[in-house]
């Protein structure tokens, strides 16, 4: 199922020339995942732990390509020596991270890394720039690639729990 | 256990491993007419290995100085955007341990163009000179097969050098060589420490553009 956000959220990154999607799987990027697997003009690259997702983003950047990292707030804690390869060598770099531990959370074991990714990634030098209404969206995507590709900085864009609704328990 | 190679000194000396090739030599056999190989060299011993191969002036080398465990996802997000060009990574036994899911990572997204070798020396030589998991049985030619990696060698023998070297050129999907060396302290290639310099020296080789 999708919402016109995140169809609009696929056609921005492609059209901004993003061709490797990597991520873990995740309910909050389901239809970025989809989209991509299904997509024959790109990548789209499963990984084993977030922190691949960092490293291979770097790899694309070499090579000329552009990607983003779909993952999870959990996911941020695992890529964060890995993150000393984009700053050390200025790597562009772009994440989409669906928030956990955040606005109507239940889960307990979420809360500290969700309370923790803002402030964990600002400490890296990753620039965030939060969403938590629909109509935020398309200007917070088209900014964060600007900034990404245009800057080559570090840019996670943070989907939170208010725009994506919270998990059920 | 094949023989048992004593170290040459140095912070070396004392330790052994399984293997007794030189990873110098071996891996300038490995290395050999790289023609022009996109190489992505993991840190320490390994980035030491390439760059005493291809020469610190080879541009088409990303050399790593730190972030452990990167270089074998790096290496396949250059194979994926470079479709047209061998893609090579070469790290260490301590480096692949670390990350050693991104095999799987690979094994699934299968570049055709993308070889991969671990040095392994059974110890993390950067640090302190430690035992890693492999000098007690861990075998990571059994992992990469595990992972679904379909062409896996373990080189031994010097003799064995050129298949795995063909292997790592062919064209029908991930390769990876596990080449079993010695323990030894060679002297460092000194190279810029600086990753944006690599970066963009890299990029204005194979792109035309920093």
């Amino acid at each position: 199922m999708s919402t016109p956000w995140q169809e609009q959220t696929y056609d921005l990154l492609r059209a901004a020339g993003v061709r490797q999607f990597a991520y873990v799987p995740d309910a909050g990027h389901d239809y970025l995942i989809n989209r991509s697997l299904a997509d024959g003009e790109v990548h789209a690259v499963a990984l084993t732990t977030e922190e691949e997702g960092v490293a291979l983003l770097a790899g694309a950047h070499l090579g000329g390509d552009r990607g983003v990292l779909l993952m999870q707030s959990s996911g941020v804690g695992n890529c964060i020596n890995l993150l000393s390869l984009i700053r050390a060598g200025r790597f562009p770099f772009l994440t989409l991270i669906s928030m956990r531990g955040d606005f109507g959370e239940g889960n307990p074991w979420q809360i500290p890394m969700g309370q923790s990714t803002q402030p964990v990634l600002e400490s890296c030098d990753v620039t965030c720039l939060r969403i938590d209404q629909v109509d935020e969206v398309v200007p917070t995507i088209e900014a964060a690639l600007t900034t990404a590709f245009q800057t080559d900085l570090p840019v996670a864009v943070l989907l939170g729990q208010r725009l994506l609704g919270a998990k059920k328990f | 256990m094949n023989e048992t190679a004593k170290g040459d000194g140095g912070r070396a000396a004392g330790k052994t491993a399984s293997g007794h090739l030189s990873r110098r030599e071996a891996a300038k056999v490995l290395l050999d007419d790289i023609g022009d190989t996109l190489i992505v060299a993991g840190l320490a011993g390994a980035k030491g290995d390439v760059l005493s191969a291809v020469g610190t002036d080879y541009p088409l080398v990303f050399a790593f100085g730190g972030a452990m465990g990167a270089a074998t996802a790096m290496g396949l997000g250059l194979a994926l955007a470079q479709p047209d060009k061998r893609v090579l990574v070469v790290t260490g036994d301590g480096e692949l341990l670390m990350n050693v899911g991104t095999l799987a990572t690979v094994a699934v997204a299968n570049p055709p163009n993308l070889g991969i070798v671990c040095v392994d020396n059974e110890h993390y030589g950067e640090t302190g000179f430690q035992q890693s998991h492999t000098a007690f049985g861990t075998d990571l030619a059994t992992m990469a097969s595990g992972a679904g990696i379909g062409a896996v060698r373990t080189v031994r023998e010097a003799d064995e050098l050129a298949e795995a070297a063909a292997m790592l050129r062919q064209g029908n999907g991930a390769s990876f060589v596990l080449l079993k060396v010695a323990v030894d302290d060679p002297p460092k290639v000194k190279t810029v420490w600086d990753a944006a310099y690599h970066k963009n020296r890299f990029r204005q080789a194979l792109l035309g553009a920093p």
